[in-house]
């Protein structure tokens, strides 16, 4: 930050190594610290008995995939957009948002959309996911489908609109 | 119109730890004190729905009902399970599923809102601030946890490593760790920025210092991410119901479509070939076993359709959050059974055996209140037709407010008495 609103404080006189000071933080903070992670040892060492590994992995991956993966490619894929659009950034929201709604879609449901456990699924409910791909590939072009009505119906009224503006200009007295 | 400024040449490249890295003009201390504060309540939900789930299944009664049996003082909140209303169950495990579909885009803004602070720099100022950041990861990789686990169990892709009630019972748990903390040293600054308009005591760490030209207000921000919830709920939401919201329900397990025509035509939990049952042992040779102190009883399906027959309209809430509208079942009283075991009046509990080969759950255990509701059958017909095979010919149990897997299909044995 370039400017700071509070000064640095003033070198206190007493120890640096001072245990106030190394924590950083008021006693409310140590206290609720300490619980959190009694909790959390508690229910963890249950969590991890068993595949230790696999859960640490998917616990601490699950994190770092989402921060290091899943966030730049949709932030990437998002700058793609506006650099693919150039100069034309009104357009912008008439391809984000379906796309957004498209992709949250197919993330949450990717398993069923790709029929990742086609023979599980009918073995449980008796009935085929098939159709699921169907109905994203349709929820999909619907989505684009009301972007692109809605840009057509906003273009036709700016042009009438604008056609209207120099109307009344015209026949306004000056 | 005016001619826009042409972009400009590169900038020198910027690492995430510096604050001019992350120029989204949509970031900002009141943008994620909205998420937050409805991750709040969202997440809250969640958790209390999650373990009352965990309590329909009346685990305290029986290792069979129990899948976490190493849960220590995590169980300290178990009660015995109502029987009423009878769409408790079919309620609180519906809310639970579909609010966690409908919460994902919330947790992935709010996460985006805050990602410049996970790569601020120094990563450690202190000893208290290294434990913060560690309690964030509880609390992070909890929710991701929790949501992924979730999400791949209800489509029935078990790539998580281990059962999935052990995973996501104990999951949440260490993920609440998390979450109590951070709501507590977080709420009062997330008030603070939605009453005051900013953080006190300084400028806003979570906005950019250089933001780019906005093609989005971080009102339109959010509601993107509300359009994201509402299509999720519309998309989702009627797999709680039979019929016409179930064809609106076009992309989640168990939307669409019913199974089939007629009678028997509602969403089954696993099906009958599944779970390995043969038409040779559900045929005419079938009996029902009916143990108690009066002894061990043995009647044909004709035998207990001419015992007095009972009706009551119930629905199957499945633990993965769909369920059906009440079905009209007919059969006999858990508690007619139980009286002709030896317990004319204020019966035990039951222990329920299936024919299945294969499956969890093949052995339940129903607790006394239960047993005595009088809604409590073993049903032998369905919407006015037998059962069929896939919703348990020849016999099956059906509970008031039960989890779909203690309503047994196919039931062989009922011992009645201390469990």
């Amino acid at each position: 930050m370039s400017t700071r609103a509070v000064p640095p404080p003033p070198p206190s006189r007493r120890s640096r190594l001072s245990p106030r000071r190394l924590y950083g933080e008021g006693p409310l903070h140590s206290v609720l610290l300490a619980a959190t992670f009694c909790l959390a040892g508690y229910a963890g060492v249950r969590l991890l008995d068993g595949d230790t590994a696999g859960v640490l992995l998917w616990f601490a991956g699950s994190a770092v995939l989402h921060d290091m993966v899943l966030l730049p490619v949709y932030a990437g894929a998002d700058r793609a957009l506006r650099a693919a659009l150039g100069p034309r950034t009104a357009l912008v929201n008439f391809v984000r948002v379906p796309a957004f709604l498209s992709v949250l879609l197919l993330l949450i449901w990717f398993p069923l959309i790709a029929r990742r456990t086609e023979r599980r699924y009918e073995a449980a409910a008796g009935t085929t996911p098939d159709v699921y791909l169907g109905n994203w590939l349709l929820i999909t072009g619907v989505l684009f489908a009301l972007s692109a009505l809605w840009l057509l119906v906003r273009a036709l009224r700016s042009r009438a609109g604008r056609r209207s503006d120099t109307k009344v200009r015209s026949s306004a007295p000056h | 119109m005016p001619e826009r400024p042409r972009i400009r040449s590169l900038p020198i490249p910027r690492t995430p730890a510096d604050p001019g890295f992350w120029r989204s003009p949509v970031r900002g201390a009141r943008f994620t004190a909205v998420l937050g504060l409805v991750l709040l309540v969202g997440l809250t939900l969640l958790f209390v729905t999650g373990l009352l789930s965990y309590a329909a299944y009346n685990p305290d009664l029986n290792r069979v009902n129990d899948k976490t049996p190493g849960k220590g003082l995590l169980g300290f909140y178990l009660f015995s399970w109502p029987t009423g209303p009878h769409w408790l169950y079919r309620l609180t495990q519906g809310l639970h599923v579909t609010a966690g579909i409908v919460l994902v885009p919330v947790l992935l803004a709010k996460l985006w809102s805050v990602i410049p602070r996970f790569f601020a720099l120094p990563p450690v100022r202190s000893v208290g601030h290294a434990l913060e950041r560690l309690s964030l990861l509880l609390l992070v990789g909890g929710a991701l946890f929790q949501f992924v686990t979730g999400l791949l169990n209800i489509q029935l892709d078990y790539l998580f490593p281990g059962s999935f009630y052990t995973l996501h019972f104990y999951g949440a748990w260490v993920f609440l760790a998390g979450f109590l903390t951070h709501t507590v040293l977080k709420t009062p600054q997330a008030v603070r920025a939605l009453r005051d308009g900013l953080p006190r005591g300084g400028p806003d760490v979570l906005a950019a210092p250089d933001p780019l030209p906005a093609t989005l207000s971080r009102r339109g921000a959010l509601a993107l991410v509300g359009a994201g919830s509402l299509l999720l709920l519309i998309t989702s939401a009627g797999r709680s119901f039979d019929g016409t919201p179930r064809r609106i329900a076009l992309l989640t397990p168990r939307g669409g479509t019913d199974p089939g025509p007629g009678p028997n035509a509602f969403q089954v939990n696993k099906t009958a070939t599944a779970v390995r049952i043969r038409p040779a042992d559900t045929g005419e040779n079938w009996r029902l076993t009916v143990r108690g102190p009066a002894g061990e009883f043995r009647l044909s399906r004709a035998e207990l359709l001419a015992m007095e027959q009972h009706t009551a309209h119930l629905p199957i809430a499945c633990v993965e959050g769909w369920s059906t509208s009440d079905q009209q079942w007919r059969g006999v009283r858990l508690a007619d059974l139980a009286a002709l075991a030896g317990y004319p009046d204020r019966p035990p509990g039951v222990f329920v055996e299936s024919l299945q080969r294969r499956g969890s759950f093949r052995k339940a255990a129903l607790r006394d209140n239960q047993v005595r509701d009088g809604r409590s059958l073993l049903a032998l017909r369905v919407n006015g037709a037998p059962l069929s095979p896939d919703h348990g010919y020849p016999a099956r149990i059906i509970v008031p407010a039960a989890p779909g897997v203690l309503n047994t299909k196919w039931v062989e044995t009922l011992t009645f008495g201390e469990l």
